[in-house]
């Protein structure tokens, strides 16, 4: 009946079909969701963008509520929103806490790991004479805010994960972002013995592991021409 | 009996705004430690118990919460402003991010070099009136309920409505040609708490000004 993107379709028997992600082929804002989604042992199909055209299309579909990607086909749902999914993800596999406090925690967490993304991201597609600068006030953020407070969370419980004693999002988000400063600097994580505990433990995990092979959905970091693509189908300059 | 949240944040709206409009609309008394000073953030930063040395930061039910999305989410689902279950609350995120995603450009606008000023305020206006006001009304249209989830309020009816106030205040024409926005913007504001809120000497800030601009930027040094 109503037709609203992000409102389900009554009739619709789409019990048990994948989630459907529609992004370009690169980390970007979807990573998190493919990573969120592996670890919960979810499988999913991806729609990739290849070109402006492929953009507009979905937005004259009506696909997309602010015109934005990234969205996810899921129990008939078209979530726009990374934080809409990612929220709906982890609360539907139990990844976000056993009741509100918990999920505080597990928010500011994630919320921190997220403004870190953030500043990757407005990195990876800064002008080149700019990205000196700004990687060396990332890499500070890293080794002097961050960091020392993630690891402060683990030492201060002694526990295998950072809330609850038991996996949530915030530990597949953070150790996401690990293998991210790993990527940019692995001396980064020299003093930071339970983070590297816990990025190997998550690491382990059989779902994890399985991502982290090649032939996974995993998405490899950015590069010129995955850069290009970007900025002709967001039509950046 | 539990202690009032304290919010400690300087006196103007900034990024504490939607939890001012969240609480008062969900009737909960709040309290507020303003930062007057340099000094006064050195104190709140170095106080050790802070996540990240950063505002708003939140005294609530024996936590001392940073960030805004935390904050906002613990108080709306304790007060039941979160939706009845997850696709409920699938829809307030997306509606509520949506929201979050102008308040960040509208936020930013009074620090944006003179410069770029103008062509920002452009942007603004065309984003809202061709992208997310459209998005909303078409919403409200799509199943005639006087909210936009659940056919009960939620936070996404608050943050729309504290988003339309500001809309306003940039230019009332944006809103012409969206009468069921006028009519969500009027019923919110007519629910009691939200009537007290909006009145004169409420919690509610004042739009920024030159003043509040620069005491901002010396406290927190941007």
């Amino acid at each position: 009946m109503c037709a609203f993107p992000g409102v389900e379709n009554p009739g619709d028997s789409i019990m048990a079909a994948k989630p459907k992600l529609y992004y370009f082929d690169g980390r970007g804002r979807m990573e998190p969701i493919r990573w969120l989604l592996a670890a919960a042992g979810v499988e999913f199909e991806e729609e990739f963008l290849e070109t402006s055209k492929d953009l507009e299309k979905l937005r004259n579909d009506g696909s997309l509520m602010f015109q934005q990607v990234p969205m996810v086909e899921i129990d008939g749902m078209k979530l726009v929103q990374c934080r809409a999914i990612l929220n709906y993800i982890a609360a539907k596999y139990n990844l976000y806490g056993k009741d509100i406090k918990e999920r505080a925690l597990i928010d500011m967490y994630v919320e921190g790991v997220a403004d870190l993304n953030e500043m990757y991201l407005f990195w990876s597609i800064s002008p080149p004479n700019e990205q000196a600068a700004k990687m060396t006030q990332m890499k500070d953020k890293i080794a002097n805010r961050y960091l020392p407070a993630f690891e402060k969370v683990l030492k201060s419980h002694g526990q295998d994960y950072l809330v609850g004693n038991r996996l949530s999002r915030a530990d597949i988000h953070l150790v996401e972002l690990l293998y991210l400063v790993e990527e940019l600097d692995p001396s980064l994580l020299a003093n930071f013995p339970l983070l590297k505990a816990l990025k190997a433990r998550i690491s382990n995990l059989p779902t994890v592991k399985k991502f982290l092979q090649p032939g996974s959905p995993r998405k490899p970091p950015m590069d010129e021409k995955c850069l290009a693509k970007v900025k002709e189908i967001f039509q950046l300059k | 009996m539990a202690a009032k949240p304290m919010l400690h944040y300087f006196s103007g709206r900034g990024r504490m705004e939607p939890i001012r409009w969240l609480l008062a609309a969900a009737g909960v008394e709040f309290e507020e430690t303003f930062i007057d000073t340099p000094e006064d953030f050195e104190k709140l930063r170095n106080d050790g118990s802070l996540m990240f040395p950063q505002v708003p930061v939140v005294e609530i039910d024996g936590m001392e919460l940073v960030q805004s999305r935390p904050i906002l989410n613990y108080n709306a689902a304790k007060h039941n402003l979160s939706g009845r279950d997850t696709k409920e609350r699938a829809l307030i995120d997306m509606y509520i991010e949506g929201v979050a995603d102008v308040n960040e450009m509208i936020l930013l606008l009074p620090i944006s070099p003179p410069a770029e000023k103008d062509a920002k305020i452009t942007l603004i206006k065309d984003r809202t009136a061709n992208h997310y006001l459209p998005a909303f009304e078409k919403v409200l249209k799509s199943h005639g309920q006087d909210y936009l989830v659940g056919n009960r309020l939620s936070r996404a009816d608050i943050q729309l409505v504290e988003l339309i106030y500001y809309v306003e205040e940039i230019d009332p024409s944006l809103l012409t040609n969206f009468p069921l926005l006028k009519a969500l913007k009027a019923r919110i504001s007519n629910l009691p708490t939200v009537k007290k809120f909006l009145q004169p000497g409420g919690a509610r800030k004042p739009p920024v000004d030159e003043k509040i601009l620069e005491k901002a930027r010396k406290i927190l040094k941007f």
